[in-house]
């Protein structure tokens, strides 16, 4: 068996080491090596977006990178979207908007919902719906969801 | 997913090197989008994953009006499609980088890797190959280069020894009067498998009235992507009109050998087949027209 890698990375802005199997997922290592279980495992091949973090900027399923590619990069979670002064506004619409039910989905909608925003700040409805197609949500039916999208982004503009 | 040892080559020699060195037990990543899931899977198997993405030849796009575009077999959809030379002259192969999965899947998933991995359904596939695509294949006896359209052999199948690397893709720069489109079809909006696609590229002459030349791809309709040529070709010369469209849509129908799956049935897909080239050779029939 191949032994354990030594991967230095930036997660949430703190450098962090971990070893791991070339084999583990980014979403195993976050998980069960380095204990930040705030990113979701849903369906763990790419289709449901629960695992997303952002990746050198972009929004990824963790479950399709490797925790040896994080060498060097620069990720973001679920834990890194709060401040110490308090919630972040998407995390405070979706509460507002009552945007989740079981919560399995959430951390991966709220992560791209932020991308998002970020990025675009005056992004659509069609944009945001379009934007969210690779998050999966079985309980809501993604109109509380897009609300808090939509929510935020005013709050985020004001 | 079985254990697996992991390298990352800074040079192409080195990649190849190490591709040389597990043989067919190598497996070159990119956006890891069809492969990681394959490995865990179990529906392939390596001793060796080889990361490409640091490899600068792998990585380049970079365009020139003589020499047209090439793209780099890991450069990820989002560069294809963010890239402002890709959007001014090559708007058949943003129709498929923007529609491929989804904006996660788009942020590592390449234009090299969907060939490499030779899904019949493959969108990036039809356009490369209506656009006359090249493939630069590098390798333990040298670099080699192959036409999109005879690159992949069968599913999940194609053209590369073990041992060798697609390093990059060449599309030739776009004709004067030119215009390409990708169209597939799916039963959703977005995240889905394509029951059918088609990519029609197409040359006018200055008065945009008549065909020069044209080429039509299909996926999802065969073992592999499919160049239609007797479909493209039956439009060379002739004045563009719905007879000329109908006429190619008819042979691209005839081109495509379906099977019944989950997903579409050997009627539906044809018939689909003839709904999308009309619809994409009037596409890029507009866009050759410079009216969109």
């Amino acid at each position: 068996m191949p032994g354990l890698v030594h991967v230095s990375t930036t997660i949430n802005g703190n450098p962090t080491d971990f070893l791991c199997e070339p084999r583990q997922s980014l979403l195993e290592v976050l998980r069960d090596v380095l204990g930040m279980t705030g990113t979701k495992e849903g369906c763990n091949d790419g289709n449901c977006g629960a695992c997303t973090v952002v990746l050198e900027g972009r929004i990824v399923t963790s479950c399709l990178v490797l925790g040896v590619e994080a060498q060097g990069k620069e990720i973001s979670t679920i834990e890194g979207v709060a401040s110490p002064e308090g919630l972040h506004p998407v995390q405070q619409a979706f509460l507002e908007n009552a945007a989740l039910q079981c919560g399995i989905c959430t951390p991966g909608f709220i992560v791209a919902s932020k991308a998002l925003l970020d990025r675009e700040p005056d992004a659509d409805e069609a944009r945001i719906r379009h934007w969210l197609a690779g998050n999966l949500c079985r309980c809501t039916g993604y109109d509380k969801i897009v609300r808090a999208v939509l929510d935020a982004e005013e709050k985020m503009k004001a | 997913m079985e254990a697996i040892e992991f390298t990352t080559p800074k040079t192409l020699d080195e990649a190849v090197q190490a591709m040389a060195s597990a043989g067919d037990r190598a497996r070159a990543l990119a956006g890891g989008t069809d492969l990681l899931v394959q490995l865990r899977g179990g529906r392939r198997s390596a001793d060796l994953v080889v990361d490409v993405k640091d490899i600068p030849e792998l990585n380049e796009i970079s365009y020139s009006p003589q020499s047209g575009l090439t793209i780099g077999a890991a450069a990820a959809c989002y560069q294809i499609y963010a890239n402002a030379d890709v959007a001014a002259n090559y708007p058949g192969l943003v129709d498929s980088a923007s529609l491929i999965g989804s904006i996660q899947i788009q942020g590592r998933a390449s234009l090299g890797g969907n060939l490499c991995n030779s899904a019949p359904s493959a969108d990036a596939i039809p356009p490369m190959i209506a656009l006359g695509s090249v493939a630069n294949i590098a390798g333990p006896n040298g670099s080699r280069q192959v036409a999109v359209e005879d690159f992949c052999t069968g599913p999940g199948r194609n053209v590369l020894e073990p041992g060798e690397l697609l390093v990059s893709i060449n599309v030739p720069a776009p004709a004067p009067n030119s215009g390409a489109n990708y169209l597939r079809f799916i039963p959703r909006n977005e995240m889905d498998i394509a029951v059918a696609g088609v990519g029609s590229a197409v040359v006018l002459d200055s008065s945009g009235q008549n065909f020069v030349s044209a080429r039509i791809a299909l996926a999802s309709v065969a073992p592999t992507p499919v160049f239609a040529r007797e479909a493209g070709d039956s439009l060379a010369g002739k004045a563009v009109s719905d007879e000329a469209i109908e006429e190619a849509a008819r042979l691209a129908m005839e081109a495509a050998v379906p099977i019944t799956d989950m997903r579409g049935t050997i009627r539906q897909r044809i018939h689909l087949v003839g709904v999308l080239t009309r619809r994409t050779l009037n596409n890029a029939i507009r866009r050759a027209r410079g009216e969109e």
